[in-house]
């Protein structure tokens, strides 16, 4: 009898147990992971550094583009910086910088004194054109084929694992 | 520098949780019956050096060290000291901290209290206890370490979230940890007490202290906690249902349930493997809280940053916990067989105890069921307080009564307690009153003022009884009046709120029921750490002929840049006016909430003689021992 009741409640546990460990993989309720493999929009971003806008068409112009959005007063945008620097280097990776709700001057402040991996740099001054992105933080980064297609999606500061993901995609 | 020492410093103290471990288990076969010296100078080393631990990262904090990630992540050089020290527990690391802090504080007093207990019982709680510490502390060095140190160190930190920083947010942790994690000595002490099989009445006299101290402290956190949301988030209510707040009201339920069948355990009547689950459940329940807000699977006001690596750790070590406590509890509880007499004070305290696991049950699937269901099958919804409402008040009335009528009736008896008496008939004329004068609200409203306003009568006239006779139950008289107290607050509010929300430019004039709402003025200026846009009102309540002015703000902080939103509350015994203003971009145009919420102070004040009762249980019990 007593075994009886110990198997059903351990089986209740168990399912109870494997939901909750399912959902932690999940992502919540304002997951944007569904986008990836979807067209990005065509957005007009105005330049930062210079007058004029980019427009998110030009990008079928390189094989691989990365679009990242980061801004000075994020913290965790500062630990990702040296990795988006390492792979600024690399020769068929264009990456482009969207500065989100930020100072001009702080922002140019944190270029100057932490590296600057920008090929293209633009700004979201009132973070509405991030929303087209699915953007709901930063730092966000999005990886982009020539195609405009998502290929991958990194919520979060990218790490070096994700570096090392990104230049396995781009160097195949 | 800090860093390498709060690492090292941290890493004792596991080592010295890992040694009890070994010397309880090593002292459990010593014939000897008293605990060797050893086991006390180990816990009392513990216990320093955890204290050491976070007293360290308390002073990172407050000298701004930036060497620490923790510090930079969640600090900066400009803010008041107060909120810096608040700082240490207002993020993930810190507070795990505090957490275990306070876990070796409730291992050392239980070892250093209960001299007089049973040796075997007292190593089997130490063992569980340290089980449960160095678990947390592997988590906190190998996972979550506040001591993490970042290179090159930066000059300036990211700083607090604004809306953290708040006298009242500043406590909330701490009161509400001392609940949920005082809750892990009673679960300690419940398995141990299976393992060493402790009789009935000396197992209720060693939990019920600390029942009675973690329930005071865990309705004190809610308590603060709902305060705060009502002046802070500026959405002009005290309760939301939402996940978080949920998960600090699960142990409550089990903990007000275990208060009372202690009671019943206490005079040998029954009980006692019930006591043993409710003790087991309430660690638990705090833990899944625990989970559910570290891990990030819910989204709520609380949520802390998104790490699954987390909440693996968590939901792993919970697992252990839950598979490993149903195995002791299937091994070692004894066979009870016991009847109740109908009428008995015991089986009112059973079915308040019912009571208590619905309500938990319907919290419990309220929050967990949107995950599920998300997790299952990919749909998403979200349960709000309809559901609550909705399925809870009805409840009410019955809880009410019992809480009511229960208490009156005596122990091991079955003599039927009349209902029909002088408290009766004065809360009747006094619902009358009540109703002649609001005339309107629901039937199940009603039925729940005229239930809470005969609470409220029968423990007043129970409390005149006291004065006569000395026997009766002062912290039982007062919590249950704090309750009633509650309930009738809460639907008065219900019942005369007034809410309002519209858009105005400067010298807007708006109209509606009896008031006017003037937008007089607007002036910015800077304060250290914010800018600040200040909207200055006027109220007119056309009724009473008053007039009130209040002053909203919307302050945008720099470090790091948020905007909050400040009600301006002009409270007064009865009443709170309570008014926000958010801007709508790019436009000259605000957004104001108006909200008149009668009996808000009523709220707090019975919470307060809610827990204030548990304080008087907790000095009566000291006394009596």
């Amino acid at each position: 009898m007593k075994k009886k009741y110990l198997v059903i409640i351990y089986s209740i546990a168990i399912f109870i147990f494997f939901v909750l460990y399912l959902s932690l993989g999940k992502n919540k309720i304002y997951s944007t992971q569904d986008n990836i493999g979807k067209k990005i929009p065509e957005v007009q971003l105005n330049y930062f550094d210079k007058d004029g806008h980019f427009d998110t068409k030009e990008i079928s112009n390189s094989k691989f583009t990365l679009l990242n959005f980061w801004a000075s007063w994020c913290g965790p945008c500062r630990k990702e910086h040296k990795y988006l620097m390492e792979l600024s280097v690399s020769s068929n990776l264009i990456i482009i910088g969207i500065n989100f709700k930020d100072e001009k001057k702080n922002a140019m402040k944190f270029l100057s004194e932490m590296g600057n991996p920008f090929s293209v740099l633009t700004t979201d001054f009132d973070g509405k054109k991030s929303i087209n992105f699915g953007i709901y933080g930063i730092p966000e980064t999005i990886l982009i084929n020539e195609d405009l297609k998502i290929i991958k999606k990194y919520v979060g500061p990218i790490d070096d694992k994700d570096v090392r993901q990104i230049k396995k995609i781009i160097n195949k | 520098m800090l860093s390498s020492f709060g690492i090292t410093v941290s890493t004792i103290s596991l080592l010295l949780s890992l040694s009890l471990l070994y010397l309880s288990y090593y002292d459990l076969k010593l014939s000897n019956n008293k605990i060797s010296k050893k086991i006390y100078k180990f816990a009392f080393s513990q216990i320093l050096f955890i204290f050491l631990s976070f007293v360290t990262l308390i002073i990172a904090y407050i000298i701004s060290d930036f060497s620490l990630i923790n510090v930079y992540e969640n600090s900066h050089t400009t803010k008041p000291l107060f909120y810096k020290i608040s700082g240490t527990w207002g993020n993930h690391e810190g507070s795990l901290l505090l957490w275990i802090n306070i876990l070796v504080l409730f291992s050392f007093l239980f070892l250093i209290l209960n001299k007089d207990k049973n040796k075997n019982f007292k190593l089997y709680t130490i063992i569980f206890q340290n089980l449960l510490i160095s678990a947390f502390l592997i988590f906190l060095l190998t996972n979550s370490n506040p001591f993490s140190s970042l290179y090159p160190i930066p000059t300036e930190g990211t700083g607090l979230n604004p809306i953290l920083q708040d006298p009242a947010l500043a406590i909330h942790p701490p009161l509400l940890y001392i609940g949920f994690v005082g809750s892990s000595i009673y679960f300690s002490i419940a398995l141990a007490a299976l393992i060493t099989k402790v009789e009935s009445k000396s197992l209720a006299l060693t939990i019920k202290p600390w029942v009675s101290v973690s329930w005071t402290f865990q309705t004190l956190g809610i308590l603060v906690g709902s305060i705060w949301a009502y002046y802070e988030l500026g959405w002009g209510g005290f309760w939301f249902w939402d996940p978080v707040e949920n998960s600090s009201l699960m142990p409550w339920f089990l903990m007000t349930a275990l208060l009372h069948s202690v009671l019943v355990l206490e005079r040998r009547i029954g009980l006692y493997s019930w006591v043993i689950i409710l003790s087991i459940l309430t660690f638990t329940m705090s833990v899944v809280g625990t989970f559910l807000v570290r891990s990030g699977i819910l989204n709520s006001v609380h949520t802390f940053a998104n790490d699954p690596s987390r909440g693996l750790f968590i939901l792993s070590f919970l697992a252990l916990m839950v598979f490993s406590s149903i195995f002791i509890f299937f091994k070692y509880a004894p066979v009870e067989n016991k009847n109740y007499k109908i009428f008995s004070k015991e089986s009112f305290i059973l079915i308040n105890n019912w009571f208590m696991v619905f309500f938990l049950a319907v919290v419990l699937i309220g929050t967990l069921y949107p995950v599920f269901l998300d997790t299952l099958t990919g749909q998403k919804i979200s349960v709000g307080p309809p559901y609550y409402n909705f399925i809870l008040a009805p409840f009410l009335l019955p809880l009410l009564f019992l809480m009511t009528s229960g208490p009156r009736h005596k122990w091991i008896s079955s003599n039927v307690i009349g209902i029909f008496n002088i408290a009766l008939f004065t809360s009747i004329i006094l619902f009358f009153v009540i109703f002649l004068s609001i005339n309107e609200g629901g039937l199940l409203l009603l039925l729940i003022l005229l239930f809470s306003v005969y609470l409220i009568t029968q423990t007043t006239f129970d409390f005149y009884e006291t004065f006569k006779n000395k026997n009766i139950n002062l912290s039982r008289i007062i919590s249950h009046f704090g309750f009633g107290l509650l309930i009738l607050s809460i639907s008065l509010n219900q019942i005369f709120s007034v809410e309002k929300s519209f858009n105005a430019k400067l010298g807007d004039e708006k109209n509606f029921q009896n008031y006017t709402i003037k937008f007089k003025n607007l002036e910015t200026f800077s304060k250290n750490n914010f800018k600040s846009v200040k909207g200055h009102f006027e109220i007119i309540d056309k009724k009473n002929i008053t007039s009130q002015n209040l002053t909203p703000e919307i302050r945008v902080y720099n470090q790091p840049e948020t905007i909050t939103y400040e009600a301006s509350i002009n409270t007064k015994l009865f009443s709170d006016t309570y008014l926000t203003m958010s801007n709508i971009s790019n436009t000259d145009i605000f957004n104001i909430k108006f909200h008149m919420k009668p009996f808000m102070n009523f709220i707090w004040f019975s919470v307060l003689l809610i827990s204030f009762g548990g304080i008087l249980q907790f000095l009566r019990f000291e006394k009596r021992v």
